[in-house]
């Protein structure tokens, strides 16, 4: 599983009432939250985004509120993965239950520039940087994690167990 | 090893005899909680999981507190699929307009937390439960609608940093000074991923009102959680609210904790978070004589009895400055009648202060107090983000209700031990 596409760049501590200001909670439905995704810290981002782009930020990315309207407000706007040097608890779990892909690597975090072309190769972690021609490692994803996107996210593995219980 | 508390906890939700930090392990759940933005969310999760049925429709609490009364229509149809929910499913704990409060005072204060306890809420300041010896924790809304479903969730056991408070606080200094200093000091992801327990005789001096607006702002250092040992105030609080006390758990003797961070009460300013991350903190005497628009009092930070009885003695018999739009949010409904009963509700009236029913409403920009271009707001609340109450380029300011009622006489932030009669000295 790969993808591919040029990347938006942000800081340390993006929040998620920037990912997706409050003002917006008052609907749920993907095209709705992707039409103000970044709005307050990048008023291009929704109408510049394509499909397969990437987000590459540094500490913290998601801190703030449990709200899964960040995740799937960037996963909406054709985003294809998140890389960061580090994500808040509570969006960290909330993208893997929405099936959003993020990576974890302080390397690529800091090399990565706005606008660079890039590949991510999400079995073996490896993160290629096409415009500047250099190759990052990050973090693969622990076991636990693995099992629950092969299920297919958190649903998927819920009704497995549900089932499973059902026929007990 | 030994374990910590908040260790203990999950181990025995988990049928383990131990635990350690970085195990995954499936909990059972005493109780999940929604708000009217994230439960919807999760009841479409739910329903594509093919639930029909929760687990126990007992251990669900679902409370209507964000956009409500309802601001515009748009929120008026997600709290109508929520309520639409509890009735098909037969929620026992739903709380209507009129009998709600801010989710994270109203369910303590009908006794649905208790010592020792396994809480998942989809909202970050979950957390605020900690106070109560539980061990409680913000997710999303797919999780919530899975521990719906389930009355289970997975966790990584979480590694944890100790909090040994001494010393008695001085005058005004309460929970949300103490809780900024300490984000001001490890940073706003100085616990992720980990449990801040704390611990010490200082904790003596902290009401449990002190205590939930600390353990409420745990998820502003990254924190998991946040937990106080079940001590005599606490099991007063659960004998007066709940029907039981619940399982006491201390950490071992032998519990390893990352690091330990001495504080010393006596030495504490009062603080104040600078726009526009709550780790921003300086002492009041750095903050003093930033003009503000709108100071608001309230939140599940800071809306609690306590909290509007410091408030209202500083405001009493005093006027908010002209400038100043003063918006007051007693945290669930019963506060706001105890409130009437003592004549704060009065006090801040004369003031020239609103009184709004209990909401989330402006600590997250929803509405009750929605701020324009350039405003800048002192709040009792517990974010500071980019746009949080409102116009991208407004600012918030963070303090305690003590710090903000002084700065609604004068105008601009204000220390309240330099306020005689209104005046500064």
């Amino acid at each position: 599983m790969k993808a591919q596409g040029s990347v938006f760049k942000y800081g340390s501590h993006v929040d998620t009432d920037v990912i997706i200001p409050a003002r917006y909670l008052n609907a749920s439905n993907p095209e709705h939250l992707a039409k103000y995704c970044m709005v307050d810290i990048d008023s291009n981002f929704a109408s510049q985004v394509k499909l397969g782009d990437m987000i590459v930020a540094e500490h913290n990315f998601g801190c703030g509120s449990s709200r899964e309207h960040a995740p799937l407000a960037i996963k909406a706007s054709g985003i294809s993965c998140v890389i960061a040097c580090s994500f808040s608890r509570i969006f960290f779990r909330n993208a893997i239950n929405i099936g959003l892909p993020i990576l974890e690597c302080e390397e690529a975090a800091k090399r990565i520039e706005s606008q660079d072309e890039v590949s991510v190769d999400f079995i073996t972690g490896e993160i290629i940087n096409l415009t500047k021609k250099e190759t990052y490692q990050a973090t693969p994803f622990p076991e636990f994690i693995r099992n629950i996107i092969d299920e297919g996210g958190l649903i998927e593995y819920t009704k497995r167990t549900m089932a499973g219980s059902e026929e007990i | 090893m030994g374990m910590t508390m908040t260790q203990k906890i999950l181990a025995a939700h988990a049928g383990l005899k131990e635990v350690v930090a970085g195990q995954l392990i499936e909990a059972t759940l005493d109780l999940v909680m929604g708000n009217d933005i994230t439960t919807p969310v999760a009841i479409k999760s739910y329903d594509e999981i093919g639930a029909t049925e929760v687990f126990d429709c007992d251990k669900i609490a679902l409370v209507p507190d964000h956009f409500t009364p309802n601001k515009d229509i748009a929120s008026a149809i997600q709290c109508q699929t929520m309520r639409q929910f509890a009735h098909t499913q037969g929620i026992t704990h739903y709380f209507e307009v009129g009998r709600m409060g801010i989710e994270h005072g109203l369910i303590p204060e009908k006794g649905l937390v208790v010592a020792g306890d396994v809480v998942i809420g989809a909202d970050s300041h979950t957390c605020t439960f900690g106070a109560l010896g539980a061990f409680s924790t913000g997710v999303g809304s797919t999780d919530m609608a899975a521990g719906m479903a389930r009355g289970k969730s997975w966790f990584k056991v979480p590694s944890a940093i100790k909090f040994v408070l001494t010393g008695k606080p001085s005058a005004w200094v309460s929970g949300k000074d103490i809780i900024l200093h300490i984000i001001g000091m490890i940073g706003v992801e100085g616990a992720r991923y980990k449990s801040m327990e704390f611990f010490g005789e200082g904790l003596n001096y902290l009401s449990i009102d002190d205590r939930f607006s600390m353990a409420n702002m745990v998820i502003e250092a990254g924190a998991k959680n946040g937990i106080f040992p079940v001590d005599q105030q606490a099991i007063d609080y659960l004998n007066q609210h709940a029907k039981r006390v619940g399982v006491i758990f201390e950490a071992d003797e032998d519990a390893h904790y990352e690091k330990t961070i001495v504080i010393d009460l006596s030495s504490l300013p009062l603080t104040v978070a600078f726009p526009h991350l709550p780790e921003n903190t300086r002492s009041i005497d750095d903050a003093c004589g930033v003009a503000v628009d709108q100071v608001v009092i309230g939140s599940c930070t800071n809306g609690r009895l306590e909290d509007l009885r410091v408030a209202a003695a500083i405001l009493k018999g005093q006027s908010i400055h002209p400038r100043v739009r003063t918006i007051v949010i007693p945290i669930t409904q019963k506060v706001y009648l105890d409130a009437i009963s003592e004549g704060l509700i009065q006090v801040f009236i004369e003031a020239g202060a609103v009184v709004s029913t209990p909401t989330c409403g402006p600590c997250l920009g929803g509405h009750m107090g929605v701020l324009a271009k350039g405003e800048i707001a002192l709040s009792t609340t517990n974010r500071n983000f980019v746009g949080r109450m409102g116009h991208p380029e407004s600012e918030v300011y963070l303090c305690s209700p003590a710090v903000a009622a002084a700065s609604a006489i004068t105008g601009v932030i204000t220390n309240p031990a330099k306020l005689m009669n209104g005046a500064l000295i």
